[in-house]
């Protein structure tokens, strides 16, 4: 396993810019998840990594050597797609030999065949071997293409989005697989997604980007607790984050020069309090339950876990947990969170 | 009859439609066969009963056809045939009823290998060099791209005949006429702008993950194309093989104009095998259905290529 070091690496595809001087340090055994919306760079990011694409300017470093230059074959890092899996041409057994009997690595059969069973027995695929790649679930699938990731023992490895096509069972079974594993192996991975929930249960620390920028750095609690400004707020948490302009609560404005204040719907408290609201719509998750308010003529979203009788039009009392906001400036920058953090 | 018994699926055809359609596909079949069975039927005829009138549709076989399309023979006298010691083959014998004797062999062997050499040959060499440049139509930003592919395309938008006489002087020049290379190349270049357009189909349809997983995996984007491409192409290829070998195995017009001699195919060959008082039907007949077999046995052979369907389900959409 080796670190993964970007400094200043940018990349253009004619009049779009993917990614933007973008600076960053992968430490050896991190699991780092980059998170953005569709188009934010992310997968280039993964593609600059892996070799597939050039950098327009910057560098790339792998285990402390500049491999800007390199092509993907000599970096000796995983890549798992989020629409390849597997080759349909080939069985599972050689689908998970492929990249072991690649030209640049030349194992012994036996060597082979004892990684490749080591793999499957880990995948619990071990009797799946002999099938055709197009024989499988749409989860066997992709354990394997995770399996061909695994077998070659690589320096790093890069996923964009491998459960991102799964169904919700599956992704959380394979979620908590993949986490497992890379305690194991120590693995170092890069990791892509658009889902909030991986990111913040599988990182060691979250990279949001957007529009080819990374906004923040950090380990997932502080993303969500300190987040560097207001396009990462609403990034992380569901229902997302109450953003009201600093002119309609003036009594929360504890600082000069805030323009919006931010403050999760877990942090709002129903039926005591100073401020008055209005319930439009009442949304029961199971455990939790999300209360649509009309407060001060526009909306805000509560998330409470009493069930007790809240019914719609019905005016309450509610509060604001004043030590958890965040207090965002004109451009939309955090300036403090008045929480502990 | 409840309304229940006449609910039937809108997506599936109605019993009815289906036997229209096969009939229609029987009918079809049947009528396309005609000509191939005459000719076939004509093979075995002997020259009487092939141009008899009303056209015999029962007649005793005879291979008369066959052993005439593969041997000369010169007519002789019954004194002198007395003479001769008796035959020693079947063939000779059949030779002798008509008073001839086989003075050696026929020139339609040699033709029928020029068109196994130039057909397979330039089909080879139009796939190949098809196959690279389709690949790197579409994988590679080519500049001009779309300008080179419609040129490519448009040495199709006219006969090829059209430019039969620059080719002959181009040929004479070049003393590429009645080769075996110069039409292999004429053939290949006729044939590239087809298999150029139908495997670039083909290879688009081939994600390109597959090949950036093989070269992050530890392959050069050669061994990724050997290993990768290829094998998914493989049905592609067999279906731009067929078309090619289709074309240059039926080719008339350039084989008749450019080769003569040595280098001649079966085509211009076939039609023109004289016998006794005309043309030798059931000879002509036989060089015919000899000439059907390998693009049959060519295309039975890689059917199973034809047959789509090896790439869909392993990728996740």
């Amino acid at each position: 396993m080796a670190e993964l070091r970007f400094e200043a690496v940018a990349k253009r595809f004619g009049e779009l810019t993917a990614v933007r001087e973008l600076t960053l340090t992968l430490a050896d055994g991190e699991f780092l998840v980059l998170l953005g919306p569709t188009g934010a760079g992310k997968t280039t990011t993964l593609r600059l990594a892996a070799g597939l694409e050039r950098p327009d300017s910057g560098r790339v470093f792998i285990g402390g050597r500049d491999v800007t230059d390199w092509p993907p074959a000599a970096r000796d890092v995983a890549f798992i797609f989020q629409t390849f899996s597997l080759y349909p041409h080939l069985d599972v057994r050689d689908n998970l030999a492929f990249p072991l009997r690649a030209p640049a690595r030349r194992l012994g059969e036996a060597e082979i065949r004892r990684r490749v069973e080591a793999v499957a027995e880990l995948l619990g695929i071990a009797d799946k071997l002999a099938n055709r790649a197009t024989q499988l679930s749409g989860g066997e699938m992709q354990r394997v293409a995770i399996g061909r990731a695994l077998v070659r023992e690589p320096r790093l490895f890069l996923m964009d989005e491998p459960l991102s096509s799964l169904d919700a069972k599956l992704r959380e079974t394979l979620r908590i697989e993949l986490k497992r594993i890379q305690r194991d192996l120590g693995a170092t991975i890069l990791y892509v997604t658009h889902d909030q929930i991986e990111a913040t249960t599988m990182a060691d620390r979250i990279g949001v980007l957007e529009g080819g920028e990374l906004l923040q750095l950090a380990p997932p609690r502080e993303v969500y607790d300190r987040p560097a400004e207001v396009r990462v707020a609403r990034r992380l948490g569901s229902p997302a984050i109450n953003l009201l302009p600093a002119a309609l609560v003036p009594e929360l404005v504890s600082a000069s020069g805030v323009a919006r204040i931010g403050i999760r719907p877990e942090d709002i408290t129903l039926g005591t309090g100073a401020f008055r609201a209005r319930v439009r719509q009442i949304e029961p998750l199971g455990a939790d339950t999300v209360v649509l308010l009309e407060f001060r003529d526009t909306g805000l979203h509560a998330l409470t876990t009493g069930r007790d009788g809240l019914q719609t039009g019905q005016q309450l009392a509610l509060d604001l947990a004043r030590d958890r906001l965040l207090l965002f400036d004109e451009r939309g920058r955090l300036l403090a969170s008045t929480g502990t953090g | 009859m409840s309304a229940r018994d006449q609910a039937r699926s809108i997506v599936e055809p109605a019993p009815f439609s289906r036997r229209l359609a096969a009939l229609v596909i029987v009918v079809y079949a049947l009528v396309s066969s005609i000509p191939l069975a005459w000719i076939v039927a004509t093979s075995f005829k002997t020259p009487n009963d092939a141009i008899a009138y009303p056209p015999k549709l029962v007649f005793t076989p005879s291979l008369e056809g066959y052993v005439n399309l593969f041997t000369a023979r010169t007519r002789q006298t019954p004194e002198y045939l007395a003479s001769l010691p008796p035959p020693e083959t079947w063939y000779e014998e059949l030779v002798r009823k008509r008073n001839m004797v086989i003075t050696g062999p026929s020139r339609f062997a040699g033709r029928y290998a020029n068109s196994l050499i130039i057909g397979f040959g330039s089909t080879f060499f139009a796939v190949l060099l098809g196959t690279f440049a389709a690949y790197a139509f579409s994988r590679f930003g080519i500049p001009l791209k779309e300008d080179l592919l419609f040129f490519i395309l448009s040495t199709r938008m006219f006969p090829p005949i059209a430019v039969a006489i620059p080719i002959y002087l181009m040929y004479r020049q070049l003393g590429l006429t009645d080769t075996q290379l110069g039409m292999i190349i004429l053939y290949t270049a006729v044939n590239l702008s087809l298999s150029v357009w139908l495997l670039k189909g083909f290879i688009d349809e081939i994600p390109k993950e597959y090949e950036e997983a093989a070269m992050v995996d530890g392959y050069s984007r050669l061994q990724a194309f050997r290993k990768v491409v290829l094998p998914q192409a493989a049905t592609g290829i067999a279906a731009t093989a067929i078309f090619c070998l289709i074309f240059a195995w039926n080719e008339y017009a350039f084989a008749l104009l450019l080769t003569s001699g040595l280098a001649q195919t079966a085509p211009p060959f076939i039609p023109n095998i004289i016998g006794e008082g005309g043309l030798d039907w059931p000879a002509v007949a036989a060089g015919t259905t000899l000439f059907l077999l390998p693009v049959m046995i060519f295309t039975i052979l890689l059917r199973k290529h034809l047959l789509r369907g090896i790439t869909f389900g392993a990728l996740r959409r």
